[in-house]
């Protein structure tokens, strides 16, 4: 279970999260909906540990552990996982010299077992194969020359690699054409598990007819000013965040 | 050379001098062999050790960082040579998959008692430099010399003056030279000492060779070191050359001069590693004179503490239509300072000439510098030449990326600092050398993070 109070955070000094407050249970897919700029990609990066971001005020605990005093490689480890909004491209490391170097290196802080060599490629020749991603682009360098949807695809095989007890996919829509939201709608919904949580963060309601989620909260200013069922997506969808903005003035 | 009035002695030019009068009856070779030394080191005397205000020393002032000098090696004791045979082979492991011709030198000088002389194809000759230059041979005396490359340096003319170890190593013409050469360079572990060696390695038309320059042992020991490599790649001959300096104790210096010509259609590949130790230059002097060559030079050089390396290179190409390619990259840490020093001459007439130079430098800490002097200089019109130089940090985002992934931050560095520094080791063709390079390249990243 994911527990946010009050979280206050900023950047070179300017405030950007005001009080968020969020709980994300168990089994429970959350959207996060709100306009542009409004923090969003800012709350994932506070929740998986990226430097530059004072907390300044609350707290983010998973599973009663703090988060907030781990670095990010051990809140990795702890099981949260970011699917990035813009997939860093890494040259010169095969796809396979990377998910080999990070599932081995969570695996050693818990104090598990390296895989073995055939183990780690059953593995991923499996989850590759069901995201549709080539095997020819696990030789290629990490999202090296990948397109927009490839480089999705390939956060959302890590993901099922590396299988977090909680997963934030910030914006993992945008720029997908149809086929490929719905290759990796389902590579998430596969991944659905009583025992894990996940964070889909969206500007646009599309995505989540595919990952249908259980609560929407809507995000404004640093803030949640609305939670509800999934019928909130299809209201905001129609009538714009226009309310919404408004009350969190 | 000139007369101009230079500063008083220090008291490491003083010593060298001294170290000159009392070696000199007792250096090797004939009476021309003795003027050609006399001459080189009264151009020292002129000149003195390099310091800054040459412009190419500018980086690296030897004069300045030389607080004194070490007597010069003498020939290591027998007992100390066979001591070092029987533990040889854990002294320096074999590189792994590579069957290689051992060629052994220790304090400077050519042991072929512990070298694997009977193992030498037909075709190829070596004796020790002493020898050679024992027979004054005038074609020998011109090879040595390089045509000329280096002159009026006073680095190479105190290797010229005190030129002692080394190996003659003669290719004949059509022959492939199928396994490799490795010379290793042992120190008996006597005492603090100045080392000056220089070899000659001659390739006939058509030969082919690999070789390896390596150290020994990767214990940190005092040296001074001013060695020299002379290489003359013949017409359609192809040689491939990986460098692996030894990692001196700090307060050392080391000049590695490499001279080389090519004829014509040769070609030559030569690629050093370089992991700090001391304060250390490399020099490498490069002169097309046939057609159709090409040259490749590569570096991968490591550095960390106080180390301090300097890479200079001058690349003439007088023939035309030869290739010549430059490519180093740097990987400073904590207060190390890096220097990449690259001229490429371009004579009249050398038209068609095809040269690009680059050197790519990533800092780690605050403290590290990176001095960067790429200089082309063209008196032919019909040239495609260029250069480029970059000096970076570590993508804070990449690492964020590879951090979130669960990679610590020191794994994350060192994963986009192999995959950097994996540019330039690619360029060796040897593929078992390649991977013995990145190996150590990689044992190095993981020191670094202690
Ligand atoms: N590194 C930064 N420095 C300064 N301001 C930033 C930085 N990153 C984001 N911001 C600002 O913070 C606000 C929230 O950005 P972000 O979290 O990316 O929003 P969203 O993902 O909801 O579009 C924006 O006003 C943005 O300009
Ligand atoms: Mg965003």
């Amino acid at each position: 279970m994911l527990e946010i109070r009050n979280l206050h955070a900023e950047i070179d000094g300017k405030k950007i999260l005001n009080g968020l407050t969020l709980t994300v249970n168990d089994g429970e897919v959350a959207a996060i909906m709100g306009p542009n700029g409004s923090g969003k990609s800012t709350l994932s990066y506070v929740i998986s540990g990226r430097a530059g971001y004072e907390v300044t005020d609350g707290e983010v605990l998973l599973d009663g552990v703090n988060l907030l005093e781990l670095d990010a490689a051990e809140r990795a480890a702890k099981g949260v996982f970011l699917a990035f909004q813009y997939p860093l491209e890494i040259p010169g490391v095969t796809t396979m010299t990377f998910l080999k170097a990070c599932m081995n290196a969570q695996r050693k802080a818990r104090g598990e077992a390296e895989l073995s060599t055939p183990d780690f490629m059953k593995r991923v020749r499996a989850g590759a194969d069901k995201l549709g991603v080539a095997q020819d682009m696990l030789r290629r360098a990490l999202n090296v020359g990948f397109s927009g949807g490839e480089k999705k695809r390939m956060e959302i095989l890590q993901m099922s690699l590396l299988e977090p007890t909680f997963a934030i996919l910030d914006e993992t829509d945008s720029g997908l054409d149809i086929d490929a939201l719905r290759i990796v709608s389902e590579g998430v919904n596969a991944l659905r598990d009583p025992k894990r949580g996940f964070l889909v963060i969206t500007h646009y309601q599309r995505l989540l007819d595919y990952i249908v989620p259980d609560t929407v909260h809507v995000m404004s200013k640093g803030r949640i000013v609305k939670t509800g069922g999934k019928d909130l997506a299809l209201e905001l969808e129609q009538n714009g965040y226009r309310d919404y903005v408004g009350e969190a003035a | 050379m000139g007369t101009q009035k230079t500063a008083p002695q220090t008291p490491a030019e003083a010593r060298i001098t001294a170290e000159f009068l009392g070696a000199r009856m007792t250096l090797p070779g004939t009476a021309a062999i003795g003027d050609l030394r006399d001459a080189a080191f009264e151009f020292f005397m002129e000149s003195g050790l390099p310091t800054r205000r040459l412009e190419a020393w500018h980086y690296t002032d030897l004069r300045q960082s030389m607080r004194e000098a070490l007597p010069i090696a003498i020939a290591p004791a027998a007992t100390a040579i066979l001591g070092l045979g029987a533990r040889l082979e854990t002294l320096v492991p074999r590189i792994e998959g590579l069957d290689t011709i051992r060629v052994v030198v220790v304090d400077g000088h050519f042991i072929p008692g512990l070298s694997d002389v009977a193992r030498l194809p037909q075709g190829v000759s070596l004796c020790s430099l002493s020898d050679a230059l024992g027979t004054g041979d005038p074609a020998l005396v011109a090879a040595l010399c390089a045509g000329g490359q280096g002159v009026g340096d006073s680095a190479l003319a105190l290797n010229t003056a005190f030129m002692q170890g080394g190996i003659v190593l003669d290719v004949a013409a059509d022959t492939d030279v199928g396994v490799p050469v490795e010379i290793l360079s042992l120190c008996s572990g006597a005492q603090a000492q100045a080392v000056y060696g220089r070899s000659l390695v001659r390739l006939g038309a058509g030969a082919r060779l690999t070789l390896i320059e390596a150290d020994g042992m990767e214990d940190l020991r005092v040296e001074q070191r001013n060695c020299a490599l002379v290489v003359e790649v013949g017409d359609g001959a192809a040689m491939e050359h990986v460098f692996i300096p030894a990692q001196l104790a700090a307060g050392s210096s080391q000049v590695a001069h490499l001279l080389c010509t090519l004829g014509a259609h040769a070609h030559f590949n030569s690629f050093t590693l370089a992991r700090g130790g001391g304060l250390m230059r490399r020099q490498a002097f490069v002169r097309f004179e046939g057609e159709f060559a090409n040259a490749q030079l590569a570096g991968a050089s490591l550095l960390k503490g106080h180390d301090h390396f300097d890479t200079t290179l001058v690349v003439q190409h007088v023939a035309p239509n030869c290739v010549s390619r430059e490519y180093f990259k740097f990987v400073l840490d904590g207060e190390a300072t890096g220097v990449f020093q690259g001229k490429v001459s371009v004579a009249p007439g050398a038209q068609k000439t095809d040269g690009a130079m680059k050197s790519m430098a990533i800092l780690l800490e605050d403290g590290a510098s990176m001095n960067n002097k790429p200089e082309l200089e063209i008196f032919a019109d019909d040239v495609v030449c260029g250069h480029g130089a970059t000096v970076a940090q570590l993508d804070e985002e990449q690492i964020f990326y590879a951090q979130a992934r669960g990679l610590p931050r020191s794994e994350a560095e060192s994963m986009l600092l192999e995959a950097f520094v994996d540019e330039a080791t690619d360029r060796v063709e040897n593929e078992t050398l390649r991977e013995t390079l990145t190996a150590r390249i990689a044992a190095w990243l993981v020191a670094r993070r202690g």
